[in-house]
């Protein structure tokens, strides 16, 4: 099964729009007319192989490459958050402190209470960053997104560092915070299978471009129709089968 | 501690079935501190001193016992002379330290913060860092006297150095993911500050002051030579003039004990401010 790119303007309501972004470190152009859109509470994951320009889509898409040249169209909520591959929580801030950064309404800190139950952290308010495991400041990178109820969640492969066991609890704990606050989200990921677990919907990055963008909702429900999925999705990122 | 060495490896085997043996991982931090260890070197040499003059090593003229020493101490705090050459000379350190301090944090977060301020102040601050703090006395004291306000501002002069060229360089040196992330929370200029640009620095900025309350006690000495009238300095000079060595040793002890004492009290604070780092010296 070779299933054919649809156009993008497939999706149904887009609160989530790029068009046409080209971006360039001097000579290298590292993106030449990427097309993206993403539906209210749509999980769009992004694959690609090492140096194909997700990180550097995740950063247009943040505002985050002031370093970079480019044009393109940028349209994207408001209210958004970023998950980075390293927690990149302010060691000298108690771990509440780090959840309502950037959250200054009066009822900021009874969020972030809720937040960190929301990822299981409770009773930690008041730790230092450093005295939790890497996959606990994760989780307070999680509730700092959260704590802002972003319509938009953009995750620069934030699970990578983590061991394996961890990895699949902060998928679940990651799927359970999409399922209650429905954002758009934009996760950047180099793994196929996590991919295919968390995603309605994958797009490949190759040669600047879009490669490949299909649904791949109810994949999960069979291993058959995931080993498939997943054996066509290795292949297009240019691993051929054993 | 003793580093293992392998010299051939049936060495190398040994080492590992003894360490297997034991299952204890060589610790290779210094054990942690108890109360008061830093005590321990100077009550030490006390003892020394005690022994080496009551038996007669030393000429009690040239460096009389610290019970003499003590003596002198009690009898300079009874007539009260001690009480206001401690306070002249804690008055001028502590007012130069403070204006060096609140001037050094302020130039180094304009010059960090601002190109213009950067471009203006750094250079300056740069060339006055290489001209000796001391060789400014005679300048000084051509444009503003012998008085008191020459001697602070000697003192001022100095303790802004290191305290603007350490929260400078802890500015600079802010990490960029830090910056990143403030952007992706929209937090304000001033929440940024506030929040990030104000912490990072903070361990720069005591590294400065430890230098800074040192230097201060230092350039102390030496300006409380220049026609004082009171002070630990002119109390030493006054004593060198008339022979009195226990004099002399009661204003070193003083120096001494002030700048333990100051450098204790900011080394607590900054334990206090920065108590969310785990470091080897804890
Ligand atoms: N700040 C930068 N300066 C110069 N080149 C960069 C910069 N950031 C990324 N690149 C280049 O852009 C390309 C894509 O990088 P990136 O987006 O990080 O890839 P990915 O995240 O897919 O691994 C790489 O060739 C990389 O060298
Ligand atoms: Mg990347």
């Amino acid at each position: 099964m070779a299933p054919v790119s649809r156009p993008v303007s497939q999706v149904k309501a887009p609160v989530v729009r790029i068009s046409g972004l080209r971006r360039s470190f001097g000579d290298n152009v590292v993106l030449n007319g990427v097309d993206i859109e993403i539906g209210k509470g749509e999980f769009v994951a992004l694959l690609g192989r090492s140096g194909s320009g997700k990180s550097t889509i995740l950063r247009a898409v943040a505002g985050l490459d002031s370093d970079a040249d480019g044009q393109g169209v940028i349209d994207v909520p408001e209210r958004r958050s970023v998950l980075f591959q390293d927690s990149r929580l302010l060691p000298w801030a108690s771990v509440i402190d780090n959840v309502v950064l950037g959250a200054y309404d009066a009822d900021a800190r009874q969020r972030a209470k809720a937040a960190l139950r929301e990822v299981e952290l409770s009773g930690k308010e008041d730790s230092w960053p450093k005295t939790l495991s890497g996959g606990e400041q994760q989780r307070v990178a999680l509730a700092r997104s959260v704590v802002r109820d972003p319509a938009f969640l953009l995750a620069d492969e934030p699970f990578s560092a983590l061991d394996a066991l961890t990895r699949i609890r902060m998928q679940r704990l990651l799927q359970r915070l999409c399922q209650r606050h429905h954002p758009a989200v934009l996760f950047v990921t180099h793994d196929v299978e996590e991919a295919l677990r968390l995603a309605d919907r994958i797009i490949i990055i190759a040669d600047g471009r879009v490669s490949y963008n299909e649904p791949i909702a109810g994949v999960t429900a069979s291993p058959t129709l995931f080993e498939t999925a997943r054996n066509d999705i290795l292949e297009r990122l240019g691993v051929s089968k054993s | 501690m003793t580093l293992l060495s392998f010299s051939t490896p049936g060495d190398f085997l040994r080492h590992r079935t003894k360490s297997a043996e034991t299952a204890k991982a060589v610790n290779l931090l210094p054990k942690p501190p108890f109360p008061a260890q830093r005590l321990l070197g100077p009550a030490l040499v006390l003892v020394l001193w005690y022994v080496a003059s009551e038996a007669g090593w030393i000429s009690a003229a040239k460096m009389p016992g610290p019970d003499a020493v003590v003596t002198s101490l009690i009898e300079m705090v009874s007539s009260g002379t001690l009480a206001t050459d401690i306070e002249a000379s804690l008055q001028r350190a502590v007012l130069g330290l403070a204006i060096g301090v609140v001037a050094g944090f302020v130039l180094a977060v304009v010059a960090g913060l601002t190109r213009l301020g950067d471009a203006l102040i750094d250079g300056n601050v740069q060339v006055k860092r290489s001209i000796p703090n001391l060789a400014l006395i005679p300048l000084f004291i051509i444009w503003l006297g012998i008085g008191e306000s020459m001697k602070i501002s000697i003192i001022a002069l100095g303790t802004m150095i290191p305290i603007y060229i350490n929260t400078h360089a802890a500015l600079k040196g802010i990490d960029r993911r830090f910056v990143e992330l403030g952007q992706t929370v929209s937090l304000s200029r001033y929440r940024f500050l506030r929040h990030i640009v104000f912490p990072a620095s903070l361990p720069g900025f005591f590294t400065g002051l430890r230098m800074a309350v040192t230097h201060s006690w230092t350039a102390l000495v030496v300006v409380e030579t220049i026609n004082a009238t009171s002070g630990i300095g002119f109390m030493i000079t006054q004593a060198r003039i008339y022979g009195q060595t226990d004099v002399v040793l009661v204003g070193l002890l003083l120096y001494g004990v002030l700048g333990f004492g100051s450098d204790a009290l900011v080394r607590l604070l900054e334990r206090r401010a920065l108590s969310w780092r785990q470091s080897l010296a804890q």
